[in-house]
């Protein structure tokens, strides 16, 4: 019965996380990242994604900040945190999330204090977005190692 | 007697002369009575009168004297009292009347008058308007001529056809007896009849430019009348009966190509003009009119106009046609040098496999007979064999490398080798014609310049003799001193900047002679082909003059340079070439060129305890790649900032990854600054590898500039990272993980 519960559970992890892949909030390198996973690192992945997403919320209060008033936006220090969000969310594999910052970018070149705001608000929802479902794929993972499953590789092509 | 209230008339009743005064006043009583009636009929009949108050009272007026005459029909008899208070009655009317009516004329006949006066000035304006109308008609007129007459002339670009055509229309529109123009000759002092209307000339009719009437036509750019009798007016043979018509006179301006500039429009100066006579038909009374004398100059400008449009035309037909020639004649040329160019590919194509077969056989066979029992003449005679077959081998070497080496086709052959050897196996080479020359030659190696080195032995070893061999050569007393050591900074050439790297050097070879020297200005001709400089000294000393400029390319081709410093004829001069090349770490080895490395491992799988520095400033990414390697077993340290990697980065550490995201140059630094920190222990400084998301050119070769081993592309894959380790410890570079 276990085996069947384990078996149930693994089939809905991969369905899960295939689906988050095509839906395109992951990339490759998000795969790449559980591969580094092995037992001397058993949670390398919630670690690391854990650190971005407190790195996230912490460089979108900055840009907020530095946006808020319209006369005097400090766009090199938007600027910066949009790189940082860039770098840290292509290590990751978060697409949308690097996707979003890449026209961010764009806006901050051309100094557009309302397109900034618009991809800054865009930035928190996916970032957000992203962090729900990767609690839920987490939430599985727990529930397959508690069962005494273990976690299913996920070939992406 | 009988009283009765009667008036007796004033005189006795003369009975003809009353009959006549009562007829008389009868017949002004009916035109008195009828003037007003027909006033008022024609009144009616007419839509305007103004002044009907003054009829009214003019007819009351003309009523009452009417009515005064009619009774005064019987005041011709005896007539009662009651006829005479009529009477009276109807004159004292009449009077009142008459009076008002009087004074009322004298303020109507005056407007009356003024109407008068008025309608003769209309009629004026009306006659002057109808004048107006007929000079605009005929202007339009004119103007219609002169657009069909343009027209006509500016649709043929043909020179001929231009002139006669206005002759031909001039005269058609403007009915004339006769048209020419006269155009002026190749030398400018005469006036030629070119083109006539009707009557036919004899060739070469010409007159003299210098009339004083051509002046005066040609003074000014109007229609002037000239004399009939003038010679340009002299057209026809002349009829003693006719009165000839009035002739006019117009200069057309030639204008040439030359005389129009860009910026200005052309000056009224320096002209040829041509002559347009016209001559109106004899016998008629008719006169130039000034409308027709404005056709006439119209027309003479539009003929300038067009006369230049046929005369650039021929211009560029010619131009046209010259460009033809020279485009077939360069083609030709063209053909002829691919041609050329084949035969020597194919004739190098040749030598290089046909030449060079019995060449080898030669060397070969003398080599192998130097090694058999000879008697000492014997040893020479072989040895001088050898020698020369070496040094003609060396000249279709030569020969064919600078082919290649113009083609571009040439590539150094890299290999590891014996820097100190090799100068002294090129010294040993020149030694014999040294001493025979009594030259001593002295070499001096810098005490840090590397023994070990990578590079292309052969072409290096053919520079150096080439430079020393040109220096014995061309000395015939002194000593030559041979100098080699290590440099950094900036060579004479101001736009060549050595950038020291870790793995590469700049050798500097410095060869001073003490022999003819060089003339300053013959410095730069050296180093090209076949050039020699033409003292006596170096007549007799053979060579091809290939030498310098081989050495010159392949100099270039390790990123290089090469030049003569020279104090003047008879001063010596000093041959110095820098060339790049690649320190070796094996330092145990011997002259190992053209053995290809055997690596001690196979390829890394396992990099357990492989010490590691990671420096990145992104939190996240800095742990992802620490997590990279640590899953490959290497034992890693992760700094934040750039001063944290100084302080922490250690001999231990083998490789050190960097995040380089920002393009300023801010983030290459480090890579100098690890550089200087490892300045005397070359050999343990780690790898420097550099983990970017730009994977242009550009940020490649800024890595290479700043002494990084490598670049890698963010986000770095797992096996991506293993291959990456295995090449980096293997090769100790990396370029091509992109």
């Amino acid at each position: 019965m276990n085996t069947t519960i384990v078996a149930q559970l693994q089939r809905q992890f991969q369905d899960y996380i295939i689906s988050l892949y095509q839906q395109g909030f992951l990339d490759n390198q998000f795969s790449e990242l559980r591969k580094l996973q092995d037992e001397g690192t058993p949670d390398f992945v919630s670690e690391v994604v854990s650190l971005f997403f407190d790195d996230c919320a912490k460089l979108i209060n900055n840009m907020s900040k530095s946006l808020e008033r319209p006369e005097n936006v400090d766009f090199k220090q938007v600027d910066s945190g949009v790189h940082q969000l860039k770098g840290s969310s292509s290590s990751v594999g978060a697409r949308m999330v690097k996707n979003v910052c890449i026209s961010f970018k764009e806006c901050c070149d051309v100094q557009n204090r309302e397109g900034c705001l618009r991809c800054l608000q865009q930035v928190d929802y996916e970032y957000k977005m992203l962090k729900t479902k990767l609690q839920d794929l987490f939430k599985l993972e727990q529930q397959i190692l508690q069962a005494g499953g273990t976690i299913p590789q996920v070939d992406i092509n | 007697m009988e009283v009765c209230n009667c008036i007796e008339p004033q005189w006795p009743a003369d009975e003809l002369l009353m009959k006549y005064q009562y007829i008389s006043d009868f017949f002004i009583a009916v035109a008195y009575f009828s003037i007003p009636l027909e006033l008022i009929y024609f009144v009616k009949k007419s839509a305007v009168f103004p002044y009907r108050w003054v009829l009214v009272q003019f007819g009351a007026f003309i009523v009452l004297c009417g009515a005064t005459h009619l009774i005064n029909l019987w005041t011709f008899t005896t007539h009662s009292r009651t006829v005479a208070l009529v009477m009276t009655t109807a004159k004292v009317l009449t009077a009142v009347v008459s009076c008002a009516t009087a004074l009322m004329l004298v303020h109507i006949i005056p407007d009356l008058l003024s109407v008068k006066t008025r309608e003769m000035f209309l009629k004026n304006k009306a006659a002057e308007l109808d004048r107006e109308m007929g000079l605009i008609r005929t202007q339009e007129e004119t103007g219609r001529h002169v657009r069909m007459l343009t027209h006509e002339i500016r649709s043929t670009l043909d020179r001929h056809t231009i002139l006669k055509t206005t002759l031909v229309e001039l005269g058609r529109t403007l009915a004339l007896e006769e048209c020419a123009l006269w155009m002026p000759t190749r030398t400018g002092l005469e006036l030629q009849l070119s083109y006539t209307l009707r009557h036919q000339h004899p060739v070469e009719y010409t007159v003299p430019i210098q009339l004083p009437v051509i002046n005066q036509v040609f003074g000014t750019s109007r229609a002037v009348k000239i004399s009939p009798n003038s010679p340009v007016a002299r057209l026809r043979p002349v009829s003693g009966k006719y009165m000839l018509g009035e002739v006019v006179a117009v200069r057309v301006p030639l204008l040439h190509l030359s005389n129009f500039q860009i910026n200005d429009w052309p000056e009224l100066t320096t002209k040829r003009y041509a002559l347009m006579v016209l001559m109106l038909p004899s016998d008629s009374a008719r006169q130039w009119h000034v409308h027709e004398l404005e056709l006439v100059e119209v027309v003479a400008d539009q003929v300038a106009v067009a006369l230049s449009h046929a005369a650039i035309l021929e211009e560029s037909m010619r131009a046209r046609d010259l460009l033809m020639e020279q485009n077939v004649a360069l083609d030709l040329a063209r053909r002829e040098a691919e041609t050329a160019i084949r035969a020597r590919n194919d004739f190098l194509a040749v030598m290089n496999h046909e030449m060079r077969t019995p060449m080898h056989a030669i060397i070969a066979l003398s080599s192998l007979l130097q090694e058999t029992e000879l008697t000492p003449e014997q040893r020479l005679m072989v040895e001088t064999i050898l020698k020369s077959s070496n040094l003609l081998a060396t000249l279709m070497n030569d020969v064919l490398d600078l082919s290649r080496l113009e083609d571009g086709s040439l590539q150094l052959e890299l290999g590891t080798f014996n820097l100190h050897t090799l100068f002294r196996e090129v010294l040993n080479l020149i030694k014999p014609i040294a001493v025979v020359k009594k030259l001593p030659i002295t070499l001096n190696l810098a005490p840090d310049l590397p023994e070990f080195v990578v590079g292309d032995e052969k072409r290096l070893t053919q520079i150096i003799l080439n430079i020393v061999g040109n220096a014995v050569k061309f000395s015939k007393q002194g000593s030559i001193y041979v100098t080699a050591l290590v440099t950094k900074s900036g060579t004479r050439a101001p736009d060549f900047f050595v950038v020291p790297t870790g793995s590469h050097f700049y050798l500097r070879v410095k060869v001073k002679d003490s022999g003819a020297g060089i003339n300053p200005q013959d410095i730069p001709k050296l180093f090209t082909k076949f050039a020699q400089t033409q003292s006596l000294a170096t007549r007799s000393s053979g060579g091809s003059g290939l030498g310098l400029a081989i050495s010159k390319r392949f100099v270039n081709l390790m990123e290089g340079n090469i030049w003569i410093e020279s104090d003047g004829l008879g001063k010596g001069c000093m041959a110095i070439f820098d060339v790049k090349l690649g320190i070796s770490e094996q330092s145990n080895e011997s002259k190992q060129s053209g053995i290809p490395k055997v690596p001690a491992n196979p390829q890394h799988a396992n990099f357990t305890g492989l010490k590691v520095l990671v420096m990145d400033e992104n939190g996240v990414s800095r742990m992802v790649t620490k997590g990279l390697l640590v899953h490959l077993g290497c034992e890693v340290t992760t700094v934040s900032s750039s001063e944290e990697c100084l302080q922490v980065v250690s001999h231990e550490h083998k490789v050190v990854f960097m995040d380089i995201c920002l393009p300023g140059v801010e983030n290459y630094q480090i890579s100098l600054r690890i550089h200087e920190k490892f300045t005397k222990q070359r050999h343990q400084r780690p790898l420097l590898v550099a983990l970017t998301g730009n994977t242009d050119k550009s940020t490649k070769d800024k890595c290479m500039s700043f002494g990084l081993d490598g670049v890698l592309l963010k986000p770095v894959s797992l096996d991506n990272m293993r291959d990456v380790l295995s090449d980096l410890l293997e090769h100790r570079v990396l370029y091509e993980a992109m």
